[in-house]
This record gives structure tokens, C-alpha cells and sequence, in this order.
């Protein structure tokens, strides 16, 4: 069977670490929003604006990291707008987060021609290059897929740890914690509300973009339309598999990486029998089936998509 | 008239001249209230007459249009609940503020440790927690879940919560409402604890008894105005409750007479839970024509279980319910409209009328269907809008038009208009779930009377209602409500207040065989 | 700061806030054609040249505003009762789907026959797509948003397959497009030799008809009351799931609308570039139109005409005509932040 031969290709845990990378950044900041008692349907555009602000970044002479740095602020500024709109005027997240989708998008767009109004094919950086962790790396199979990888995969991963620790170890995470949950708790406690859940979204919009510009940056090395592809929404189920927490999320994004890694081998295995489509459909299907799975037992922040006013119990 | 006249405990808080509009209502109208170290001063009024709001004020959830606050001497900012929280300032509200899925900890600890260090000190906070609790007797397990705590638990999170940014007034707004009476009596032996440590106190509450108690000094409230002052130990009782409700409404007179047949009958009914109280265990229950039947208890016994039950958004697990003798098999809020149930929600904005819909839209929402409403799937709005206008007229509601938006209604209003549309077509059954709960005076009366009016008429009514004295002066019958049991009937005037209070711990009620 | 309901405003205010809203999108937009090196009064007059300076811009507009209208009315619709329909580019292609597998020879019958036959099957497909993501909400509680996004993503990628293998027009010379719809399953020109078509009429009726269940019908009540407040709504005893059933089926239904008037009256066959995101377009308009159904075609009009605007713009004046995109999600968020205020009142203190 070489459907199961897949599973033992070092090549193929590779692949999916590197796929979940984006996925885990994105899938965090979603995560650090919902908690604060946002949902942010904004994830798409925003990866799309981070992916490109990245790339633009380091095309433009910047280096890496610098990129890296621009494709957060640029999220943080998208993060800042639908925060604006959605907490204090209160206007309704979906409608929100899908114009902010919009817009992100379209002024990506409306930008790339503006910068490079001639170019028929993009043009390519010199993208991020895998780190080998001596050693570590170099045991069979684990090790390339967790220890050769490029640096913006490690800070995937140092990014669960920081988030997982900040809302659970640290005064700033508990009060947003508790402005997911009540956020009368948090006014009555003399921290504002505002505050926190703007702080909150654009924390959560940065990392989206950062998980965007992974794409430009380290898992290709130029900035294609489309490219995102869904993938924010994908994010979104992710963090409701992930019951909203870190760890579990974590293990949901690595679980639906290795199944996206998978399916384009199996491909390749099965040799055309099978219309390439249907397996290209799977990732999507198989998140719709995940949400299916856990949504009776899901316990949201009692507090998402309820907009706050002052004095208001 | 000025308290302790003996001049040396300082004035810890000065409220000068505080007014609050809500558009066209002035809910407080220049107040001005000083609090001395160590004192314990009871706000009384009815519901409505602008405790709440007064004290949002203090507390900086509200701006007031006119006035000014002074805690310790220094003039507080207004609209900032930060700064009434270092003045020392600790408000324990009347619906509690707590996150339910976080530890009592993080909920005490929040907000008391800078925002950005890089670690909550939980040893630090428990340690705090710990010694506090020791000191005042507030037992509670500082790494429990909210989720998990009873809600003379979550109270006692609540003034720790205070206590643990070092308060040194705290504002108390309606403790009891959701205490048993052993419970109350725990918290006022806490509170006297923390007078002695030099704290002072503001206590709220529409309870003349609990006020008596409690208090070193009384405010008494009305329409949003004070209307009188007293020392608790030169007052009465009957003296209070003149200066609440103004002397001019007189207490509903209720006429005695004898009840005709059962006109809805549950009988030993089980049930799910809801709103977060109890769960309906074995309830049977009989309401009869031209009878109201109050319903007393703790909040989260089960009262939602049942109204949900009778108005038709909750089926029964077990049990049989009869309607005019009928068994009832399939159970829905359309079969309860079909079967004459005129229903008064607890919750009118969230449940009762949709705020964004008109008069016309939110009237004719149980009675849409209907032939006098719809023909062959379209809405006659010519008929629905005399049906508001109707409405509109025979209960006095206030509103621009029939198109106006709920939303922008007073709550009285709403009422009238849930009243209007629950009782069209007089229906045989009403439940009127906490029928007059935030009403001004004027409102409770009139719900009152036109609940007296159904009942005259014959219908049943089932009165639902965590305030103790109306139910004890509308009803016929009592029963009491604990953990989803409830007590055999009595007769009105057959049980002291005392008895009832037993009965609403859940003292006599472990065999549901008991029930009626 | 603080918000308060305010009363409704009179008719002029009602339409102040829409302007103001629109006024503050061509700023935001003035702003990046100076960024692109452009003049903003020139590229304005230019697009407005381009939609409606001719007979052929304006036809040209209409075309472009029918497909939009439907998605529009779906999404206007689903958003009344609070359905997050997110879907309707999916729900288009089902419809096209559904035109093509009957309009190209599968059923053979007179126009006055066949175009109903596949305008209701169309309807019927594109309302089953929509169903799903409504049962999976009202019974397990999956949020629609998320599942409905999901499938416009896997409905894509199944035309793509239909079109690379039962679906694929065999003299194609091998591009992923659909066999040409018969004669009798084309829609009729409205104006000779011009591209606008009765799909075009059948939008305007599908506006009339969707106001009139909206505002005179019980089942526009009970969509309106579940969208407001749906426990309320449950409590006077209105059966909310099957509202939501109901409502997802007309939403679906209209958004499958776009797909048939696309191939059966513009484009003749199915390809994979049908829609340049009309099912999200369809947002925006149905926002612009404040959900209202005349005030649809109203959007969709105006929507359509930054669109083909800009196209003839970009090619005069060289702003890219992603700037149309950028107008059109700015107008989103003003126009949603206007009904705000034209609602509430902002109180600092």
C-alpha cells in the first residue's frame, strides 16, 4: 500500500510542519481576538495584506526580519480599524470582518499595480532558508521535519508558547480572558474594555499577517494573488477545533497540515484516477466536518460577538 | 437633619447635588448624601426610585449631568470607575461581575497587577485572598471555578473583590435579593466585621426589614428624588414604607373570594434547567380560575424552569400537564397562545419585544397567524395597526406612534404594551413572571391593578416574583419555590414571614410527596 | 464614550447618511489615485464617464448590475433574519451549474418552457447549498460564516472538475469551459445587438417581489422579527429554525439566480472566471442598499458602475482599476458605520 508509504517520507512531515506554520500564526491571532470577545472575519485580508507587506518589504531592499516587522504593523493597522468599528461603535463583526476582508484585499491589490505597474510575472526575494538545529536534526525522520526548518517556523512555535503563557500567566491575558467571558467583570475592575479588546485584536491581526507573510517570505519566495486561498477561514474553524485554546489549536493546525501534505501526495500516488479536485476539496471538507464534530460540545467565550457599553448589565 | 452630631467621625464620602437624566426621564433629580467612617447607610426605595443609578454614578459607570462626588475629602472624576476604585471605592452590584470560566484568583486579582509584567503573581493574590477571607469570614476556595460557586459564594468573590484593593467604602446593591435568609444572615454578621475595621457602608435595598437591621442611618428614595432621612433607631417600619411610596398609592386592595375549578394542573412535572437555575424536580401544581397563586423564592430555584414550562418554551421531561382538564401532549409557545395563556416574560427587552421592530410588529407578534391579523400568507397591517392603536389607548402607553421603535420606549411602556398584548382576547391562564421588576411606582400599581382586573374576571394567574411583599400582597395562594421542589399552598395571611423563609432555604421540602 | 437609540430620522436625514457615506468613500479613494500620481477629479470624471457617459457605458452598467442585484437580494435577505449567507458566489455556480447540465441540449423544449424549468431548478440547487450550512447551524450550531465561506471554496473546485470532465465542451480545444447553451435556453436581448438581456428584468422583478414578501407577507415578519431578536421571537411563538430553513432557501435561491442570468443571458456557456466574485460583491451592495430590496438594485447599479468605470479609466488615466475593489469595501465600512450613527447617538461623556 503505498497510500500508508506516504507516512514514513521525511520529505512529507517536512512539508507539514512547513504547511502549518501559516497556519498556527494566523490560527493564534484569531485565537487572542476571539477570547477578547472579537471574531475577526478580517483573517483573510489581513494574511493577504501581511504577505505582501513582507515581500514588498524585503523586495524593496529591507531585510528579512524587517519585513517580517512591517507585515505585523500592517496587520496591527487593519486589526486597529475593524477593533475601532466593531468595539466601541459596536457595528456588527460579521459585516466588519468581511469588509475589512475586502479592503485588505483590494488595496493589496490596488498597491501591488501601483508599485509595479510593468511587471507580467512577480518578481522573487530571496526568501527565508531552513535553520538545521545541530544535532537535533539530524535524527531520522523528527528531526528534519521539527529541526530543519526556517526561523519564521520556530517562531511559529515560540508564538504558541508566548500566547499560551501570556493568557494564562500573565494580568494582561487574564483581563482579556475575562473580556471574552464579562466584560462588566473587567469595567468594574477600572480596566477598560476598549482598551483591552483593541489591544487584543490588533495583537491577533499582527500575527495573522505575520502568518500571511510566511508565505512570501519563507514557504515560497514571491506574492501571487489568491494565494492565501482560504486559508484564513480555514484558521477560523481551527481555533473553534481548538475549543480556543493554544495547545489544543496547535495540534489541530499540525493535524489539518498533515492532512493537506498528505492528500497531495496521495494524489501523486493514485496517479489520476481520482480528479485532482476532489483532493484539493478535502482540506475544506474536512474543516466543516471538524467544526461539525466539536460544535456541540464547544464552550465559546460567553462573551463573543456581544458588543460592551459601559454601565450596560 | 445631620447624624452624629457628635462631629468627630470624618465624612469619608459627599455625593453634592447629583442629577441624571435619561432623555425624558430625570432618574436622579439633585441628590446629595454624605457617608462618615464607620457608618452603614441604607438607600431605600422602591424599584426605579434611582438607587442603582445613583450609585453607577458614584462608581463612574455613569456621568452625571449635574454634580459632583467626594471621596475622602478629594473630588472623585467623574466616569471613571478606575478612579472610584483608588479611592478606595468597592461596589459589589446587584447582578454580579464575574467572569464564570476563570478561577476566584483571577477574578479578585484582576486588574490589581500591572497589565503589562511579564507574570501574575498568584502566590501573592492567594496569600491576600487567604487572609482576608480568614478575617471576615468569607469562605471561599480562592483556585475554584465561578462556574462551580453558589451564588452566596460568588456574593462573598464579590466583596472580596473590594476588599483585596483595600476598599474603604463599600456599596452594596441589593445583597439579598438572591440570598436565602441564612445566607443574608451570614452576610450581615460579615458586614458588621468589616463596620468594626472602620469601613463604611452603603447599603441598597427595597427590603424594609433587612433595612432595620442592618443600617445606622436610612435614605429613603422616591422618583428619583430624596424624600426623607432618618436614624434607623429613631424611625419605624410604617414611617419607611410612607416615605417610599409617597403616601398617595395605597397598598392593592385585594377582595376576598372563593376560587372556581383548576383551570391548568401540572402534576409531578420534571424538567431541564434553565436561564441557569434550577431544574423542575417533581412539581405539581394547580391554578384555579379567579385565583392568583404567588409563587416565592430564592432567584435560580427553578421559577424560569416553570415559567418557561407554562409559557410553552420548555417541554417537560416527565410529569402530566392539563389545560382546562385537556392533557396536553405536544407543548409549544404557539399551543400555549392557541390555548389562551396570556404570557408577561421576565425579561422584557431581551425576551418580551424586539427593541428594533415597531409597536405594530412587537403587538401583533403572538397573534400574527391568526385570521384577523393574515390572510393567505399576508399580513393585514390595517387591522394590526388599530390593534396597537387599540392598545395603545386603553393602557395609557406613551409613545409617539405605533411605527415608533420599541427601543425607544420606557420600561413602564414596554410593560403596557406586553400587558396589551398578553392579555387580548382575556385569557383564561397568565403567567406574569416579575411582572414589575424596575418600575417606577406608578407602573407597579397599574400592572397590579389590571392583574387584580384579570383575576376578578376569573382568570388564573400564576405570579411570579423575587420580591417577597408583592407577592405576599397580590396573592390568594403561596407556594414556594426551592432547588425545582415546591411547597404545599397556604392559604394567604397562613404563614409568618419567617416560616416562608424556612421554606425557601429548602427547609421541609426533601419529599416532593409533600407537594400539592 | 457611549451610545444612544435615537428616534428614526426623516426621509432626508435617512438619505444624508448614505451620501455622507459615500462622500467619505470617494476622500479615502481620491487619497490613493494621488498616491498612484493621478488627479482625483480627472479619474472620477473618467470613471463616471466610463458608466454612464454613453449608451454603451450605461448598457455596459446594467449588465454588469444584474448579476449583482441577485447576489445582492441573497444576501440582503439572509442578513434580515440574521443568516450569515457568505456563500452566494458558491450559490451562483450551482445555479450555472444547474443551466448548463439542463440548457445544453439535455431537455429539449420551447423557450416559454425551458427557461422556467431551469430558472426553477437553478433556484432549487442553489437553495439545497444554502440548506446545509442553515441545518448544520440551527441543529449542531455550527456558525454558518465559516461553513458557507468553506463551500464556495469546495463548490469551485467541483465546477472545475465538472468542467475538466462531464461538463467539458469537447470542441473546448482543451480549456476548462462548458458546451454552449441551446438557442431556446438563452435569455432574449433587450436592446438589439447590445449585451444587456432579460435577465436584466427578471432581476428588477426579483427585487419587487423579494420587498413585498419582506414588507407585506407573515413570512417576511417572522424573517424580520428572527433577525431582531430571535429569542424574543421564539418566545411569541414564531417557529425561528423553520424561518431560517425558509429564509436560506429563498437566499440561496436568489443568489443561484445571478448564475443563471450570467450563462443563460450573457455568457452562453460556463467557464471558471463566471464570476469575478459577485457572490461578495453581493455584500457590499446588500449593505449599501440597508438591506432594503429596491434599494438593491439601486446599489448594485452604482456598484456596477464604479466597476465598469474604472475599467475604462485604468486604461485612460493608468490608476489600476483595483481601485473600483478598494471603493467598493471602503463604501461597506462607511455605509455600515453610517446606519450606525443615522441609529444611535454618540455620547462622549
Amino acid at each position: 500500500m503505498e497510500a500508508f508509504e506516504i507516512l514514513w517520507q521525511t520529505s512529507f512531515w517536512v512539508a507539514a510542519i512547513r504547511i502549518a506554520s501559516p497556519l498556527i500564526f494566523a490560527t493564534m491571532g484569531e485565537l487572542i481576538c476571539e477570547r477578547a470577545g472579537v471574531l475577526n472575519l478580517g483573517i483573510e485580508g489581513i494574511m493577504t495584506a501581511g504577505a505582501f507587506a513582507g515581500w514588498i518589504t524585503v523586495y524593496a531592499g529591507g531585510d528579512l526580519w524587517t519585513g517580517v516587522l512591517v507585515a505585523a504593523l500592517t496587520g496591527a493597522a487593519f486589526g486597529l480599524l475593524h477593533g475601532v468599528l466593531t468595539v466601541p461603535l459596536g457595528l456588527s463583526q460579521h459585516v466588519t470582518g468581511i469588509g475589512i476582508t475586502l479592503l485588505a484585499t483590494s488595496l493589496t491589490y490596488f498597491t501591488y499595480r501601483v508599485a509595479l505597474p510593468e511587471v507580467t510575472s512577480p518578481p522573487k526575494i530571496e526568501p527565508f532558508q531552513p535553520w538545521a538545529i545541530p544535532g537535533l536534526s539530524e535524527i531520522p525522520l523528527v528531526g528534519p521535519a521539527l529541526f530543519n526548518q526556517t526561523p519564521l517556523t520556530y517562531l511559529a512555535y515560540v508564538v504558541v508558547a508566548v500566547v499560551a503563557w501570556m493568557l494564562y500567566r500573565t494580568p494582561a491575558g487574564i483581563a482579556v480572558r475575562a473580556v471574552g467571558e464579562n466584560p462588566a467583570a473587567v469595567e468594574a475592575q477600572g480596566i477598560s474594555v476598549t482598551m483591552i479588546r483593541i489591544g487584543a485584536v490588533m495583537a491577533g491581526s499582527a500575527l495573522m499577517a505575520i502568518g500571511g507573510a510566511f508565505l512570501t517570505m519563507s514557504a515560497f519566495n514571491s506574492f501571487f494573488f489568491e494565494m492565501i486561498n482560504g486559508r484564513g477561514w480555514i484558521c477560523i474553524a481551527l481555533v473553534v477545533f481548538g475549543s480556543w485554546r493554544p495547545g489544543k489549536a496547535l495540534v489541530g493546525a499540525i493535524l489539518f497540515a498533515a492532512f493537506d501534505a498528505y492528500q497531495v501526495r496521495l494524489q501523486q500516488v493514485t496517479g489520476g484516477v481520482i480528479p485532482y479536485q476532489i483532493f484539493l476539496m478535502m482540506p475544506y471538507v474536512l474543516s466543516i466536518l471538524a467544526l461539525i464534530a466539536v460544535a456541540r460540545r464547544a464552550t465559546y467565550p460567553k462573551a463573543l460577538m456581544v458588543p460592551y457599553q459601559k454601565g450596560e448589565r | 437633619m445631620t447624624p452624629s452630631s457628635g462631629g468627630e467621625a470624618e465624612t469619608v464620602l459627599r455625593l453634592s447635588g447629583i442629577t441624571k437624566r435619561f432623555g425624558p426621564l430625570t432618574a436622579n433629580d439633585a441628590i446629595s448624601l454624605e457617608l462618615k467612617r464607620g457608618e452603614v447607610v441604607a438607600l431605600l426605595g422602591e424599584n426605579g426610585a434611582g438607587k442603582t443609578t445613583l450609585m453607577n454614578i458614584l462608581f463612574g459607570h455613569y456621568v452625571a449631568d449635574e454634580g459632583s462626588v467626594e471621596a475622602f475629602g478629594r473630588p472623585l472624576p467623574a466616569g471613571e470607575p478606575r478612579a472610584a476604585l483608588s479611592a478606595g471605592i468597592g461596589m459589589v452590584h446587584q447582578h454580579f461581575t464575574l467572569a464564570d470560566q476563570m478561577s476566584v484568583i483571577e477574578n479578585i486579582a484582576l486588574g490589581t497587577q500591572r497589565l503589562f509584567s511579564p507574570r501574575f503573581d498568584k502566590a501573592k493574590a492567594r496569600q491576600r485572598i487567604e487572609t482576608l477571607s480568614s478575617d471576615f469570614g468569607l469562605a471561599v476556595h480562592p483556585d475554584a471555578l465561578i462556574s462551580d460557586l453558589s451564588v452566596g459564594e460568588r456574593q462573598r468573590v464579590e466583596i472580596l473583590k473590594a476588599l483585596y484593593r483595600d476598599a474603604r467604602i463599600l456599596i452594596l446593591d441589593e445583597p439579598t435579593a438572591v440570598l436565602t435568609p441564612l445566607e443574608t444572615d451570614a452576610l450581615f454578621a460579615t458586614l458588621k466585621k468589616l463596620v468594626a475595621s472602620g469601613l463604611s457602608i452603603i447599603f441598597i435595598s427595597h427590603k424594609l426589614h433587612e433595612v432595620m437591621a442592618v443600617s445606622d442611618r436610612i435614605v429613603v428614595l422616591r422618583s428619583g428624588r430624596i424624600a426623607g432621612e432618618r436614624r434607623t433607631s429613631d424611625t419605624t417600619r410604617p414611617e419607611l414604607a410612607a416615605l417610599m411610596v409617597g403616601g398617595d398609592i395605597a397598598a392593592p386592595a385585594v377582595t376576598e373570594h372563593a376560587p372556581g375549578g383548576t383551570m391548568l394542573e401540572l402534576e409531578d412535572i420534571h424538567t431541564a434547567g434553565r436561564a441557569g437555575g434550577a431544574p423542575l424536580d417533581g412539581v405539581s401544581l394547580s391554578l384555579r380560575a379567579g385565583e392568583i397563586t404567588g409563587l416565592a423564592g430564592v432567584s435560580g430555584n427553578g421559577q424560569a424552569a416553570l415559567a418557561a414550562l407554562i409559557a410553552g418554551t420548555l417541554r417537560p421531561e416527565r410529569g402530566a400537564m392539563r389545560i382546562g382538564g385537556e392533557t396536553i401532549n405536544r407543548w409549544s409557545a404557539r399551543e400555549a397562545l392557541r390555548r389562551h395563556i396570556g404570557r408577561i416574560p421576565e425579561d422584557r427587552h431581551a425576551v418580551g419585544m424586539i427593541g428594533d421592530m415597531n409597536v405594530t410588529e412587537n403587538v401583533i407578534s403572538e397573534r400574527y397567524r391568526t385570521r384577523r391579523f393574515s390572510r393567505n400568507g399576508f399580513l393585514d397591517w390595517r387591522s394590526a395597526e388599530t390593534f396597537a392603536r387599540g392598545i395603545i389607548d386603553d393602557y395609557d402607553v406613551k409613545c409617539p406612534s405605533p411605527d415608533a421603535r420599541v427601543r425607544l420606549l420606557s420600561g413602564g411602556n414596554m410593560q403596557k404594551l406586553i400587558l396589551g398584548r398578553a392579555l387580548d382576547g382575556d385569557p383564561q391562564i397568565i403567567l406574569a413572571n416579575q411582572p414589575t421588576r424596575g418600575l417606577d411606582v406608578g407602573a407597579v400599581a397599574y400592572v397590579h391593578s389590571k392583574l387584580l382586573e384579570a383575576r376578578k374576571r376569573g382568570a388564573a394567574i400564576l405570579l411570579i416574583s423575587e420580591d417577597l411583599d408583592e407577592v405576599l400582597a397580590l396573592s390568594d395562594r403561596l407556594v414556594v419555590i426551592s432547588k425545582g421542589r415546591l411547597s404545599p399552598p397556604s392559604k394567604r395571611g397562613e404563614l409568618t414571614v419567617q416560616q416562608i423563609g424556612e421554606l425557601m432555604a429548602g427547609h421541609g421540602l426533601e419529599d416532593p410527596s409533600h407537594a400539592a | 464614550m457611549r451610545l444612544e437609540a435615537k428616534p428614526a430620522p426623516g426621509l432626508a436625514a435617512t438619505l444624508a447618511y448614505p451620501l455622507g457615506a459615500i462622500l467619505a468613500t470617494l476622500l479615502i479613494a481620491s487619497l490613493l489615485v494621488l498616491i498612484a500620481g493621478a488627479s482625483p477629479f480627472n479619474v472620477f470624471w473618467l470613471v463616471l464617464k466610463g458608466a454612464a457617459g454613453s449608451q454603451f457605458a450605461l448598457v455596459e452598467t446594467l449588465t454588469r448590475a444584474t448579476p449583482l442585484i441577485f447576489t445582492g437580494l441573497a444576501v440582503a435577505v439572509a442578513f434580515r433574519a440574521k443568516l450569515w449567507n457568505i456563500g452566494a458566489e458558491a450559490q451562483l455556480y450551482i445555479g450555472a451549474v444547474m443551466t448548463v447540465v439542463l440548457g445544453t441540449g439535455a431537455v429539449a423544449a420551447p423557450s416559454l418552457a425551458l427557461i422556467p424549468l431551469i430558472m426553477m431548478c437553478a433556484m432549487l440547487a442553489g437553495a439545497l447549498l444554502l440548506l446545509g450550512p442553515a441545518i448544520l447551524k440551527t441543529r449542531f450550531g455550527v456558525d454558518e460564516v465559516v461553513t458557507t465561506l468553506l463551500l464556495n471554496f469546495i463548490v469551485i473546485l467541483f465546477v472545475s472538475m465538472l468542467l475538466e470532465g462531464p461538463l467539458k465542451d469537447p470542441m473546448g480545444l482543451g480549456w476548462p469551459q462548458s458546451k454552449r447553451v441551446v438557442a431556446e435556453a438563452q435569455l432574449p436581448r433587450l436592446i438589439q445587438g447590445k449585451r444587456l438581456h432579460f435577465g436584466f428584468v427578471i432581476a428588477i422583478v426579483s427585487a419587487v417581489a423579494t420587498w413585498v414578501i419582506l414588507k407585506k407577507t407573515v413570512f417576511g415578519y417572522e424573517m424580520r422579527a428572527v433577525g431582531h431578536n430571535a429569542e424574543a421571537a421564539r418566545f411569541a411563538g414564531i417557529p425561528v429554525n423553520r424561518v431560517l430553513m425558509k429564509t436560506a432557501l429563498l437566499s440561496g435561491g436568489l443568489a443561484a439566480l445571478a448564475g443563471f442570468s450570467e450563462v443563460a443571458g450573457l455568457k452562453g456557456n460556463l467557464t471558471l472566471d463566471l464570476s469575478p466574485g459577485y457572490g461578495y460583491t453581493g455584500i457590499v451592495v446588500a449593505m449599501l442598499a440597508m438591506l432594503n430590496p429596491l434599494g438593491v438594485i439601486v446599489a448594485a447599479i452604482f456598484v456596477a458602475g464604479i466597476f465598469v468605470g474604472a475599467d475604462a479609466m485604468s486604461r485612460s488615466a493608468g490608476v489600476p482599476s483595483y481601485i473600483a475593489q478598494v471603493m467598493v469595501a471602503t463604501a461597506l465600512l462607511t455605509m455600515v458605520t453610517a446606519i450606525m450613527l443615522s441609529r444611535f447617538r454618540i455620547r462622549w461623556r
